[in-house]
């Protein structure tokens, strides 16, 4: 019989590294998720108010990292990234850098991936308020920013929000992705694990447990702020 | 080699290694919505067990990364005695079959519940109507229930298999040469990473792109296009 002492937290456990995994993955969620915003929000930008060639770019963008492979995305930024850094920095006769790390790279390329998502997201949240709310904010001379801010922006965050759950939940999945360039997160983890200790069924049977626990959670977390941000306006429609 | 000869070599190797991913594909995709299919009776039976098995099962694959899946069925369950000394060991030995059964398992969960949202669509008239003309249940579901669901979830069932296209790169992980497992194999001989990932990028947007053609011609026939257009 297995030995589950060995996901415990004594001196041969594997616990505390578990769960140093779980905060690795939830930190790559979470910086992957502000990266897929911030792009996200300017590509939605684009999209809708953009001169035409901003507009396809925008749209093209949107195609081609919701078409590729995660996985790839990874790879690529991984392994070719340094690759075109390495000859423009000889071009410009600097010495070459080494690999980039793990977390940067694996952050930007989930977050590059998240914010096609997030873009599609926003445009329909924007899409869902009516235009008239923004002409009357112009007619009553608010600038561009302080409508954005004060008619756009608390709207679309209700509007998207149990969209955005869904996207932070395929993040923290993506996140295992990165496992593949060695950053030490919980699919990584589990991995080297299975691997030292030859117990492969235990080691991602745990890893799974975590998971699902992450995954609830968060999932708590969005409903409950689904419910703050409804509060009001479910007593206004009644 | 020059520079052309090099991206046409890549990309020979590229697509001698599309069947594979076509392979895991078709199969996971068939077996995925039968699944999904049989996962959306049992939530909609009247049996508790059953509602809660389809439940738990959502619940399990649709809660973990795909990749972990792999590795569990791949290298997790050669751990059990039973599968390793049982009769289906030379199938469980097997990458690709591994990948599927995962694959399958993971977006039948998905698919699922498209179909069940699907089926909460299903304008209820339609059945009462049904049954009053004395159809049979399976009759019922044949002619009016199936008709009706294919067409409201056509759209998000369309957008799961292309979700299941960019899966298939994961079996690469577990030793399978799909596209993303040769495009690596050739790096690591070449070191052209940039072009290899590249091409091999260009190739599964060309599979995604025929895929939505042909799911845009499916949708076309069942006048789904006319139906949101009328709005």
């Amino acid at each position: 019989m297995t030995d589950l002492s060995l996901l415990g937290f004594g001196a041969d456990g594997w616990g505390r590294l578990l769960l140093a995994g779980c905060a690795l993955t939830i930190e790559l969620s979470l910086s992957s998720m502000a990266i897929g915003t911030v792009l996200g929000g300017l590509l939605a930008w684009a999209r809708l108010r953009g001169p035409l060639p901003v507009r396809a770019f925008a749209a093209g963008y949107g195609i081609v990292l919701r078409g590729v492979p995660e996985l790839l995305v990874i790879l690529l930024l991984y392994f070719g990234l340094p690759s075109l850094i390495v000859a423009v920095w000889a071009a410009m006769g600097w010495s070459a850098p080494g690999l980039p790390p793990a977390f940067l790279i694996g952050s930007i390329a989930i977050g590059l991936v998240s914010a096609a998502y997030q873009a599609e997201v926003f445009r329909g949240g924007v899409a869902a308020i009516a235009v008239g709310q923004l002409e009357a904010a112009r007619a009553s001379g608010m600038t561009g920013l302080l409508s954005f801010r004060r008619i756009l922006i608390p709207q679309v965050v209700r509007v998207t929000l149990p969209a955005l759950g869904n996207i932070w939940q395929f993040n923290l999945k993506d996140s295992a992705l990165v496992s593949v360039i060695g950053l030490a997160e919980l699919m990584r983890i589990s991995l080297v694990g299975a691997g030292s200790t030859r117990l492969p069924f235990l080691f991602f049977a745990a890893a799974i447990v975590l998971y699902l626990a992450m995954t609830t959670v968060s999932d708590a977390v969005f409903r409950a702020l689904d419910r703050a941000l409804d509060r009001g306006r479910a007593e206004v429609q009644r | 080699m020059t520079e052309d000869r090099f991206l046409l070599t890549i990309i020979g190797q590229l697509l001698a290694a599309a069947p594979v991913t076509l392979l895991i594909l078709l199969v996971s995709a068939v077996l995925a919505t039968l699944l999904a299919g049989v996962l959306t009776a049992c939530a909609a039976s009247g049996s508790r067990v059953l509602r809660l098995l389809s439940a738990g099962w959502t619940f399990l694959f649709r809660g973990t990364p795909l990749i972990l899946q792999i590795f569990m069925v791949y290298y997790g369950l050669a751990m059990l005695p039973w599968i390793r000394q049982g009769p289906l060991w030379f199938a469980f030995r097997n990458p690709i079959f591994c990948s599927c059964l995962a694959m399958t398992c993971c977006c039948s969960a998905y698919i699922g519940e498209v179909f069940r949202g699907a089926m909460k669509a299903v304008p209820i008239g339609g059945i009462e109507a049904g049954r009053a003309c004395g159809m049979s249940r399976f009759q019922l579901l044949r002619r009016v229930i199936m008709p009706a669901l294919t067409r409201i979830a056509l759209p998000s069932y369309s957008n799961e298999v292309i979700m299941m296209v960019k899966s298939t790169s994961l079996a690469s992980t577990v030793t399978v040469m799909d596209i993303t497992g040769v495009a690596q194999g050739i790096i690591s001989k070449t070191y052209r990473t940039l072009e290899v990932f590249l091409c091999a990028a260009a190739l599964y947007l060309l599979l995604n792109a025929v895929l939505t053609a042909a799911f845009g011609l499916w949708a076309r026939r069942l006048h789904i296009a006319r139906r949101t257009s009328a709005r």
